[in-house]
């Protein structure tokens, strides 16, 4: 039997309980802990074609719009008289490959580029309202419902690796996949790419094959005197690319 | 008590403070979401909101679950390590509804030159071919069988 006594107690349990129930538990991916993990990615100078099937993986999985970029290729030509002034091309981000270019002497090679992930990210540092962010397994990501779009963060980010969507006026950057690493899967890009130029990297899972490959490779990243911690690893890279 | 009577102004000025900052925790609590801080500067709820968007590749996993003949014939040829959805596209509801949504055979015309048409900046050791002069024309499925292209010795494959 419930008395007025009673009910005046458990009044405010209850209220106290619903606000919980109204907030909502986050959903995790079952089995997921993001303590667990930590996010970066191997892109292999020596394995990447140019197809472009990276760039357009990246744009169906995320909805990247037309002439915007989340991940593109770039195309390098360095003649050997001018070390430090590459010429660089990328055709539509690479997304419908590129031309086959004539043998001018020199080297030539593709670079995919991307967001690196960085540790000490220059764009989650200026935001001012939170809405880039650095989740625990080491992703940086935007907040769409928070995102003012003051594009603070496509200046700050070095690597020039965001955009301001034209339709939904926020910031929009790579997000590794987040939607499909914390399910399991691998990227679009990686999935997609035919000659392993792409890995997704655990860099705290000891059996990722990550570890195997640091070890005995020279790896590089991009702009490393901007001490961005970056976590994009470049294997075979030259030292024109910027 | 007539310092107190002075200072009646300041009173006021308090009362006005305590009223102005009763508002804005009031207002903080309202609009700031339950779960802003709970891993940094940010709302915490984005996370799991960002891990639930849909996806539009299945994955060379789910592929691989119906497909096993598929993958043998892969799995000896030169094309083992190319993902299923790297030339069949992204098939994620193909995979969800497999009766209803069927994909549609790639072109191999267009599709093995993306990765074999002869480009300079390609690695030299990657098989590349000026597709012109080629095949004559053909198409390269006459040759090749995409998932183990290599030609038998002799020619044509089986």
């Amino acid at each position: 039997m419930i008395t007025r006594r009673r009910l005046l107690m458990l009044l405010p349990a209850a209220a106290f309980a619903w606000e919980y129930v109204l907030a909502g538990t986050p959903e995790l991916a079952p089995g997921y802990n993001r303590n667990e993990h930590w996010w970066g990615m191997l892109l292999d100078i020596s394995k990447c074609i140019g197809c472009g099937n990276c760039v357009r993986a990246c744009a169906t999985e995320n909805n990247v719009p037309e002439g915007y970029f989340r991940t593109w290729v770039e195309r390098y030509h360095v003649a050997d008289w001018h070390q430090e002034t590459p010429e660089v091309d990328s055709p539509n981000g690479g997304k419908n490959g590129f031309p086959p270019g004539t043998d001018v002497g020199g080297k030539n090679f593709f670079v995919p580029k991307m967001c690196n992930h960085c540790v000490d990210s220059p764009c989650t540092q200026v935001c001012p309202v939170g809405a880039t962010l650095h989740t625990p397994d080491g992703v940086v990501l935007v907040d769409e419902k928070y995102c003012l779009g003051c594009r603070y963060c496509i200046q700050a980010c070095p690597y020039g690796c965001r955009f301001l969507n034209p339709t939904k006026r926020t910031a929009e950057k790579c997000s590794l996949c987040y939607h499909r690493i914390t399910k399991g899967l691998t990227t679009a890009c990686c999935e997609s790419c035919p000659t392993g130029a792409r890995q997704l990297a655990d860099l705290k899972n000891p059996s990722d094959p990550i570890h195997e490959f640091l070890r005995t490779h020279s790896v590089q990243v991009l702009k490393p005197h901007l001490a961005t911690g970056a976590k994009a690893f470049y294997y075979d890279l030259d030292g024109s690319v910027r | 008590m007539n310092r107190i009577k002075d200072a009646e102004h300041l009173f006021r000025l308090a009362a006005a403070f305590a009223v102005g900052l009763a508002l804005f925790l009031l207002l903080r609590a309202y609009f700031v979401p339950k779960s802003f801080g709970q891993y940094g500067h940010y709302r915490g709820d984005a996370l799991a909101e960002l891990s639930s968007k849909p996806m539009s590749y299945a994955g060379h996993q789910s592929c691989e679950d119906c497909h096993s003949d598929v993958l043998q014939v892969k799995k000896a040829g030169k094309h083992a390590g190319v993902n299923c959805e790297a030339c069949h596209g992204a098939l994620a509801k193909h995979a969800e509804d497999p009766s209803s949504v069927v994909p549609q055979l790639p072109d191999t015309a267009v599709l093995c030159a993306r990765c074999h048409e002869e480009n300079i900046a390609k690695p030299k050791a990657f098989p590349q071919v000026v597709s012109a002069q080629h095949s004559g024309g053909a198409v390269c499925k006459t040759c090749h069988q995409p998932h183990s292209p290599l030609l038998q010795p002799g020619g044509k494959q089986s």
